[in-house]
């Protein structure tokens, strides 16, 4: 799981172009939007882009996005469980 | 009839070069590419919007000739924000991001278009960006040309403020494509400002050479 | 003592037909121009938008016997300029005195997906080039204005219009609109999940996104008044404004949308109350929508009648304001108003008045409002002669 993280969160600034950003900024349970990292709606459909190129799993739903994008740890926990 | 009206600041970033008001501001002719260049600019001038890493580079470019212009220039003090126009044109519209989002469908394989890049696929975004950044709210149109076209801009925004439509505007010329990369935007006013350049046709081809 | 401007011809290319008055019809019999569409590499998935038959352009095209070699897109603009010529015969193309204004979003972006650029210039790509093959075809001297701004370019190019033919430079000018439906559109709307799986349901409960559409409309714009007829109507306002929210989601309280609104009546020197109706942008996404409601109601305007077109010719994008004004002005024409097609139950926080069925009623005065991409709004108001 923390590998699966660590990962992700290289991910995550990669695809979001979050420039000023380091892995270690990134709280494992922190909300991803709002405070915190201020990612928006744009930001949303883009994981689900990342979750689908990066890890094969379709999000056909954008609104279970809420649940899914939580944190760093929920996304995890969706990969872990929903991979093929 | 027409009242005169002033270009009472400008800005221009075009060959490695940042203009403002006739002074060379910043200048590195060094930097590999017209995007890096970009950044460059942004991160000497310690400019804090992290949203600048999500545009794309038309916005990027718009974005930091914009931020330029206005630093010293704060007309969005002087005027109500539904007061101030922004007319911008271009000749490559977003052929650039186009171009990439055309890419991300082209291969069946490994078809994932991107909403983070689709949504710049529009040339008005950049106006967009400006008035988020400045809580800007009046008039604001995109005309596509071959090339600047001074005659037409002048006289287009001269009517916006003379028929009372606007009380200041941002306009200008923003276009990015394949590495080549021209940022002018400059304001108009009713009252001379720190340049007092009349804002005709003849000024403006001067100014923009 | 401004000149007033007024509209002496038009004409909506769709999928409903290629004259206005064919259109009007089918609008009028709430017959809508989506279906499910397959296999015209749109979509990888049957999408449901609203595509102009390709043998039907061609046809038509064929009529006008020109060898020249154009684009999807330029012959549907020079189909819908020409039929608008041939209703004004006293505006002459070729005159210094009249200006063709286009407005698209995308342009020639079909080209950008096809080998080679499909054979054309690699400047075909630009709008400016779209706009000297334009005016090349129709002898006019003058260089074309481009507006490019999102889905208000149609009503904002019509604004400018206005605004040009004020100050005199110009007698007549020609606003055309298009856009067309290309697998680059589709699949960027869909990597916005903002498609609907079924024809689009504007400001209703159910509404789940957008149905894509093509089309074209052209309308003739002029400041001379020895061609203005009983039944020409008047241009008496329009404003553009811009939310300074996001830059794809629409401002929570409509206030950009309000400000276009409150400037268009102030110009055309009425109140809310002298509206007898509106032409809505009702893309049918959740956030549009409502967004609308809070403009409108924030603009005292909740209880004029109001529909949206989008569920009979889709979001025509740079066409959308221009093929939806067409149809206000034949409502207001022929004192008709016409229904949202598949609007059941009012989905929005504020309850504006929408049309579910079309019906009969005095006309005089009509706004029609649009919101795009980048935060834009605009407004424009349409008046009998």
């Amino acid at each position: 799981m923390e590998e699966l993280i660590n990962k992700l969160k290289g991910e995550i600034i990669e695809q979001l172009n979050l420039e000023d950003v380091k892995k270690e900024d990134i709280d494992n349970d922190a909300p991803l939007f709002g405070e915190g990292l201020g990612l928006d709606s744009i930001d949303a459909l883009e994981l689900i882009v990342l979750l689908e190129k990066n890890y094969g799993i379709k999000v056909a739903n954008p609104a279970d996005g809420k649940k899914i994008f939580q944190s760093i740890r929920t996304m995890a926990q969706y990969i872990q469980d929903n991979k093929k | 009839m027409s009242a005169t009206n002033y270009i009472s600041a400008f800005c221009r970033i075009s060959s490695g070069k940042v203009n403002v008001n006739h002074s060379i501001m910043f200048a590195d002719e060094n930097e590999e590419s017209s995007a890096a260049f970009i950044k460059s600019v942004y991160k000497h001038y310690q400019i804090n919007y992290p949203k600048f890493y999500k545009m794309d580079k038309l916005c990027q470019l718009a974005f930091v000739t914009s931020e330029l212009l206005l630093k010293d220039n704060k007309i969005t003090e002087k005027y109500s924000k539904e007061d101030i126009a922004i007319v911008v044109s271009n000749s490559n519209s977003s052929l650039e991001i186009d171009t990439e989002h055309q890419k991300t469908i082209s291969d069946k394989e490994n078809y994932f278009p991107s909403p983070a890049n689709f949504v710049y696929t529009l040339p008005n975004i950049l106006i967009g960006e400006i008035a988020i950044r400045n809580l800007i709210k009046g008039e604001n149109t995109f005309f596509i040309f071959d090339k600047f076209d001074a005659q037409f801009t002048a006289d287009y925004v001269n009517s916006l403020l003379n028929s009372g439509k606007a009380e200041s505007c941002i306009a200008g010329w923003v276009d990015y494509y394949e590495g080549s990369y021209d940022g002018f935007l400059y304001t108009v006013e009713k009252t001379p400002g720190v340049l007092g350049i009349e804002h005709t046709t003849e000024q403006l081809n001067n100014l923009y050479k | 003592m401004k000149s007033e401007i007024f509209i002496i011809a038009d004409n909506i290319i769709s999928p409903l037909g290629f004259t206005s008055e064919e259109n009007f019809q089918h609008l009028k019999k709430m017959e809508t121009g989506i279906k499910s569409v397959s296999g015209r590499s749109l979509s990888a998935e049957p999408v449901c938008a609203a595509v102009i038959n390709d043998d039907k352009i061609t046809s038509e095209f064929d009529k006008l016997n020109i060898k020249d070699q154009y684009t999807r897109l330029e012959k549907l603009f020079i189909l819908s300029i020409a039929d608008t010529l041939k209703q004004a015969p006293a505006v002459k193309a070729n005159s210094s005195k009249t200006l063709i204004i286009l407005s698209s979003t995308k342009g020639n972006i079909d080209l950008l997906g096809s080998a080679n650029n499909n054979g054309f210039d690699k400047k075909r790509l630009t709008l400016w080039e779209t706009g000297n093959v334009i005016t090349k075809h129709f002898g006019n001297p003058n260089k074309a204005l481009i507006v490019s701004n999102a889905c208000i370019s149609g009503v904002l190019a019509m604004i400018i219009g206005k605004r040009l033919l004020e100050q005199g430079v110009y007698e007549n000018i020609i606003v055309s609109g298009g856009d067309i439906l290309t697998h680059f559109v589709v699949s960027g709307f869909q990597s916005f999940k903002a498609v609907s799986n079924e024809v689009c349901k504007p400001y209703d409960a159910s509404r789940d996104g957008i149905s894509l559409g093509e089309a074209c409309g052209t309308v003739i714009l002029t400041n001379n008044s020895a061609l203005r007829s009983p039944d020409s109507i008047l241009i008496k306002g329009g404003a553009s404004s811009n939310d300074a929210n996001h830059i794809s989601g629409p401002s929570r309280t409509g206030d950009g949308l309000s400000l276009a609104i409150e400037k268009t009546l102030h110009e055309a020197n009425l109140k809310p109350s002298e509206i007898d109706f509106i032409s809505g942008h009702g893309t049918a996404t959740p956030y549009n929508d409502e967004m609308e409601s809070q403009a409108l109601t924030a603009s005292e305007l909740q209880n004029v009648p109001m529909n949206s077109l989008k569920s009979y010719f889709g979001h025509t994008l740079g066409a959308a304001g221009i093929i939806e004004s067409i149809a206000g002005i034949h409502s207001i024409k022929n004192n008709t108003l016409i229904g949202t097609y598949n609007f059941k139950e009012l989905g929005v926080t504020k309850p504006i008045n929408i049309i579910k069925e079309t019906k009969t009623q005095k006309l005089n005065n009509c706004l029609k409002t649009a919101a795009g991409f980048g935060g834009c709004n605009a407004a424009i108001l349409f008046s009998k002669n």
